[in-house]
C-alpha cells in the first residue's frame, strides 16, 4: 500500500515540532515534504536575541539539521515559497514551479511583523526583526552605523535594542504606550525594567508616536520624524511593532481565517484535510506569538495526523520572559486587576525588587515581577493548575520554598549563578553542564534536561532551580507541564489520575491489563511506570489484584535495601521502637553468624544490619524471624515506622501512653503499601519528643487527649505537619489517621509523599472525607482494615515458597 | 543444533527457562568473565550481559526488564539487552554474552 503524503508549507518550530511528534508515535505512516522560505534548517527563533546580542552563534541554534531530515526520510526544500494550494486537486504550487500532491497538508507558516504604514518605511535600513535575515542585518548595519531607532517596546523590541547596544549602537526605543511591555508589565515592573535598560544606555522616548522616516544623503534612512514634530537621527530603523499571522496562502485557497486561520481545538481548519499550528493559527480567538502553545498544537495535531484522534488543545496560559542577560522581569496570566481581583504587591525600589500576584476566588490568576523571578515557575504551575492558594496567602510573596533547603536558597537567581555552581546535589550537576545541554541538544523540557544531565533526577530537590535555569536559557520557550495532566512517562499519554480511574472504573487487575487497556507505546511499560501500576492494582483491588514481583523495584522484592555496593540491608521491625533482651540478642547473633560489617541505630528507632549478601538473606531472615521478628518494610513504599516517646508509662511529663498506642498503630498498619514511604509518631506530651510534626501522621497527646497532624515530611525539604483534628480517645485516633491514610492510598499518585498530595487535593478536601463525613470515614477505615487483614510478613512468606527463594539463589554452570 | 566448540566457546546448559522469571533474571556466579546477569523478556527471548553497569558497577540483575532493556537499580541507567550497550544519553557498555533457548532449556555460550 502506498505511503499518504504529508506536506508541510513553513520550515519554523511549531512545524517541525508537529514532525517530531508524529515521528514519535507514526514513523512510517507519511512521506513528508517540508517547503521553507528561509535557506536554514529548523532553528531556535527565539534564540535569534542571544545571536544578535553576540552571546550565540547561528550553529548554536540550530534544532534540526540536514542530516536530521535525511535521517527521517524527509524531503526538505528551502528557499522555496509556496504560492498556491489547489484544494480540490489536493495539489501545493511553489515559487520554483515544483508542486506536490497531499493526502494531508500542514500549514505553519507563521507570522510576519507589522510594518508601520508610514511614509519612508520602504527605504534601505528600515527592517523587522524576524529571522536570520534580519538579524545579520542588523548585525551588519552595527558595524557600519550609529544611530538606531527600534519602534515597538514589547519583548522582541526590548531584545533587539538591547543587542544593538551591545554592538555599539546609539539606541533609542520609541513606543506609542505610556510604558514599555504595557501588554506584560504593569507600570511599577515597567518602570524598573526601563530604569535598568536605561542603565544599559538604552534611551527611551514615550508615548511617542512615528509619523514618518526620512532617507538621509546616500538614499538610506537618517532620521524618524513624530507627530509632535520632533526628529531624531537614525541610520537603522527596526520595527518591532508587533506581528500578524501569515494567512495570505490559506486565504488564497479559500480557508477561513480571521486573524489566523481558524482551527478547531484538534488543529484542523476549515479544510479537514488541512491542519494549522504555530503564529499563523487562531485558535478560540487567539494566535499564540509564544514557543510554549506552539508546542502543545504540535502534539495535538501530531495525534490527529497519526489518526489516533484523542488529542484536543484548549488553548493556552502563557508565560513571558525577557532575555536581556542580566535583567530578570517574568509575567503571566491576567495582572490588569478588574472587579473580585485582589493585588499582593512587594515593591522595593531600592534592592531592585518588586512582585504583584493577582488573586480572583483564592487563585491566582497573574503575576508580575522584576528582579527576583526565581519563583515565575512556581507561580505559574498554580495559575495553570488553579491551586487553591488561600492557605498559602499569607506567605505567598515570599516565594517557594521547594527551590530547596539543600543550601540553593542563598544564591537564588539561576541567572547570576556561575557556570560552575552545583545545581544538583545528588549527581553532581553544574549550572554549565547543564546550559550548555538546553543549548547543544536543544532541550525544552525539565525531563529532557533529566535525561541528558541527570540533574533533579534523583531527590528532585533542585528540580525549581532546574526549571528555572532551564525559563532563564530558552525564555518563553519554557513551558512547565500541567501536574493534573502530566503523563505517567514515556510509554503514555495518560495521567497518574486518568490510570487510576482506568483501573478503578474497569476493573484492571493486573500491570499487563491496565497497560493493554490503556494501549500503553511499550509491550511492557517501563522502570517508572510498572512499578505504579502494580501499586494502583493492588491498592484498588487489594486481594484480587496480581501483585507483580517484576514490577516492583528490588529493595521490595528482596525485602531488604539495595546499597552501594550490590549488598543488601536488614530491618527487623520493632513495634513502636520497643524491643526486648531476647529480639536483642537474636540481631548480635545474626550479625556475627552472617558477618554483618556494620550495624546502625535508624532514625526510625530500629536497628540496621548493613552488608548482608543477597543469597544470605533468606538464612538470616530465617534466623531472626525464629526469635519472632519480622520484616521493617524499610525499603518499601510502605508503611516504615511508627516513632514514640516514651509516654505517660514513664516519664514525669507524659499524658498519654505514648508507645503502647505506637504499637498498636504500627501493628494496624503492618504491611500497608502506600503511593510513596509513610512514617508516624506518637509523643506522650505537647514536648514531642517524637517529632511528631515532621510526619505523615503525627499524634501528640495532651491532657485532654490527642491532637492529630498530618503531610509532615522531615526530608529533601522540611514540611511541618499540618493541624488535622483533635480527638478523646485511642479508638479515634486510629480509626482518623487509618482513614486518613486509606484516603491517600486511593488518591495519591505513585511517588506522590503525603504533603504533596494535600498541597495538590488541598487540606479542606482531606478534612471533607475524613472528618466531616463519618459514614465515609467509616468506610475508607473498614477498606483499609480489609486491604491489610492475613497480610503475612514477607519473610515467613519466603520461608514457606520456595519458588520464591529461587530469586536469591545464584545459578553456576 | 551445534552446542560444540566455536572460538574456544562452548554452550554451556544454565537452567530451565521457566526458573527465570517473565521479566526477570537470574545471576550466573564464578564464571571465567564474572558474574553473568541472564535475563528473560516477555516474549521468551533470553539475553545475557555482564552483571555489572557500565556506570558505577550496579547489579544489572536486579533492575527492572522492559522491552529489550533493563533499568539499573543504582541510578536508573537503562541497558541493552541485545548488546549491553546503555540507551541515549548515557554512554557506556556492559559486555555481552550469546544465550539462547532450546526445548526450554536455556543456554549460555562461554
Amino acid at each position: 500500500m502506498r505511503k499518504l503524503r504529508l506536506a508541510m508549507v513553513g520550515n519554523g518550530m511549531a512545524g517541525v515540532r508537529t514532525l517530531e511528534e508524529l515521528l514519535k508515535i507514526a514513523p512510517d505512516m507519511y512521506d513528508i515534504t517540508v517547503f521553507g522560505a528561509e535557506p536554514h534548517p529548523n532553528y531556535n527563533r527565539i534564540l535569534l536575541s542571544p545571536v544578535l546580542a553576540g552571546e550565540m552563534s547561528l550553529q548554536d541554534i540550530i534544532l534540526n539539521d540536514h542530516q536530521w531530515y535525511i535521517d527521517n526520510g524527509i524531503e526538505l526544500l528551502l528557499n522555496n515559497k509556496v504560492t498556491k494550494i489547489d484544494r480540490k486537486g489536493r495539489k501545493i504550487f511553489a515559487e520554483d514551479g515544483s508542486e506536490r500532491e497531499y493526502d494531508r497538508l500542514l500549514l505553519a507558516t507563521g507570522s510576519t511583523p507589522f510594518i508601520l504604514p508610514v511614509p519612508g518605511k520602504d527605504l534601505p535600513g528600515v527592517i523587522a526583526y524576524r529571522d536570520v535575515a534580519d538579524t545579520d542585518a542588523m548585525i551588519d548595519a552595527a558595524a557600519k552605523h550609529k544611530h538606531a531607532v527600534v519602534i515597538g517596546a514589547g519583548l522582541l523590541g526590548l531584545e533587539a535594542a538591547n543587542g544593538l547596544a551591545l554592538r555599539g549602537m546609539d539606541v533609542t526605543v520609541v513606543h506609542i504606550a505610556d510604558w514599555i511591555m504595557e501588554r506584560q508589565l504593569d507600570k511599577p515592573a515597567a518602570d524598573m525594567l526601563q530604569k535598568s535598560l536605561e542603565k544599559k544606555g538604552l534611551k527611551f522616548l514615550l508615548p511617542k508616536f512615528t509619523a514618518e522616516l526620512i532617507a538621509g544623503e546616500s538614499g538610506r534612512v537618517g532620521a524618524v520624524k513624530f507627530k509632535d514634530g520632533d526628529t531624531i537621527p537614525a541610520d537603522l530603523v527596526v520595527m518591532a511593532a508587533g506581528i500578524r499571522p501569515n494567512t495570505a496562502l490559506a486565504e488564497s485557497a479559500g480557508i477561513h481565517c480571521d486573524r489566523g486561520i481558524s482551527v478547531n481545538d484538534t488543529m484542523q481548519t476549515y479544510d479537514p484535510r488541512i491542519y494549522a499550528v504555530g503564529e499563523c493559527a487562531n485558535h478560540r480567538g487567539i494566535a499564540y506569538g509564544l514557543v510554549a502553545p506552539l508546542f502543545e498544537q504540535a502534539k495535538v495535531c501530531a495525534n490527529h495526523l497519526a489518526m489516533y484522534g484523542i488529542g484536543s488543545y484548549k488553548g493556552s496560559v502563557t508565560s513571558t520572559k525577557l532575555k536581556v542577560t542580566g535583567i530578570d522581569v517574568f509575567s503571566a496570566g491576567d495582572f490588569s486587576g478588574g472587579e473580585g481581583t485582589e493585588d499582593i504587591v512587594l515593591n522595593d525600589p531600592g534592592a531592585g525588587v518588586y512582585k504583584r500576584v493577582v488573586l480572583k476566588d483564592d487563585k491566582l490568576i497573574g503575576a508580575v515581577m522584576y528582579g527576583d523571578t526565581k519563583d515565575g515557575a512556581w507561580y505559574f504551575q498554580m495559575l495553570k493548575d488553579a491551586q487553591d492558594i488561600s492557605e498559602i496567602r499569607d506567605h505567598l510573596l515570599f516565594g517557594n520554598s521547594h527551590l530547596g533547603d539543600t543550601g540553593h536558597k542563598g544564591n537564588s537567581l539561576a541567572s547570576s549563578m556561575p557556570d560552575s555552581a552545583e545545581v544538583c546535589g545528588c549527581n553532581g550537576v553544574c549550572k554549565g553542564t547543564i546550559v550548555k545541554a538546553i543549548q547543544e541538544h536543544g532541550l525544552f523540557t525539565l525531563d529532557d534536561v533529566r535525561k541528558h544531565t541527570k540533574a533533579s533526577s534523583s531527590c528532585g530537590s533542585c528540580t525549581g532551580l532546574v526549571e528555572q535555569i532551564l525559563a532563564s536559557t530558552i525564555g518563553g520557550a519554557y513551558q512547565p507541564a500541567d501536574s493534573h495532566s502530566k503523563a505517567v512517562c514515556g510509554c503514555t499519554d495518560s495521567s497518574h489520575g486518568e490510570v487510576r480511574k482506568a483501573i478503578r472504573e474497569h476493573k484492571l487487575l493486573s500491570v499487563q491489563q491496565a497497560i493493554d487497556f490503556l494501549e500503553w507505546k511499550t509491550p511492557n511499560g517501563c522502570a517508572s511506570c510498572r512499578p505504579a501500576l502494580n501499586y494502583y492494582c493492588i491498592s484498588t483491588w487489594p486481594h484480587e489484584a496480581t501483585d507483580d514481583a517484576q514490577s516492583r523495584f528490588i529493595n521490595e522484592r528482596a525485602h531488604a535495601n539495595i546499597q552501594k555496593d550490590g549488598t543488601y540491608s536488614v530491618v527487623p521491625r520493632m513495634w513502636g521502637g520497643l524491643t526486648t533482651p531476647d529480639e536483642l540478642r537474636a540481631i548480635a547473633n545474626a550479625a556475627e553468624k552472617y558477618k554483618v560489617p556494620t550495624v546502625k541505630v535508624t532514625g526510625g528507632q530500629r536497628i540496621d544490619l548493613l552488608g548482608v549478601k543477597k543469597e544470605d538473606l533468606p538464612l538470616i531472615w530465617h534466623d531472626l524471624g525464629e526469635a519472632g521478628m519480622v520484616s521493617g518494610h524499610a525499603y518499601g513504599k510502605s508503611i516504615r515506622t511508627v516513632k514514640t516517646c516514651v509516654g505517660a508509662e514513664h516519664c514525669r511529663f507524659g499524658t498519654q501512653l505514648s508507645m503502647s498506642l505506637g504499637v498498636k498503630l504500627e501493628k494496624m498498619l503492618f504491611g500497608m503499601y502506600s503511593p510513596h514511604k509513610v512514617k508516624l509518631a506518637v509523643s506522650g506530651c505537647p514536648r514531642n519528643c517524637a517529632e511528631a510534626g515532621i510526619k505523615d501522621v503525627g499524634i501528640i497527646g495532651v491532657d485532654s487527649g490527642y491532637e492529630i497532624h498530618v503531610a509532615g515530611n522531615g526530608g529533601i525539604k522540611t514540611d511541618v505537619a499540618q493541624f488535622f483534628t483533635k480527638c478523646k480517645t485511642e479508638a479515634e485516633v486510629m480509626e482518623i489517621s487509618g482513614a486518613f491514610l486509606q484516603l491517600y492510598r486511593e488518591e495519591g499518585y505513585y511517588l506522590e509523599r503525603t504533603v504533596h498530595y494535600i498541597e495538590r487535593v488541598g487540606l479542606d478536601h482531606v478534612k471533607k472525607r475524613v472528618l466531616d463525613d463519618e459514614e465515609n470515614r467509616k468506610a475508607l477505615y473498614e477498606r483499609l482494615l480489609f486491604a491489610l487483614q492475613d497480610y503475612k510478613d514477607p519473610w515467613k512468606e519466603h520461608a514457606e515458597k520456595p519458588e520464591l527463594r529461587r530469586a536469591f539463589e545464584a545459578l553456576s554452570v | 543444533m551445534d552446542t560444540t566448540t566455536e572460538m574456544q566457546t562452548t554452550w554451556k546448559q544454565l537452567c530451565a527457562l521457566e526458573e527465570i522469571p517473565v521479566l526477570g533474571s537470574r545471576v550466573v556466579k564464578g564464571t571465567k568473565h564474572g558474574d553473568i546477569a541472564v535475563f528473560r523478556t516477555s516474549d521468551d527471548d533470553v539475553f545475557a550481559i555482564h552483571d555489572k553497569c557500565p556506570h558505577k558497577g550496579g547489579p544489572l540483575s536486579q533492575g527492572i526488564v522492559h522491552g529489550r532493556s533493563v533499568s539499573c537499580p543504582l541510578h536508573n541507567w537503562k541497558i541493552r539487552l541485545e548488546d549491553g550497550n546503555a540507551e541515549a544519553p548515557d554512554v557506556g557498555c556492559s559486555r555481552s554474552f550469546a544465550a539462547k533457548v532450546e526445548n526450554g532449556t536455556v543456554f549460555l555460550q562461554l
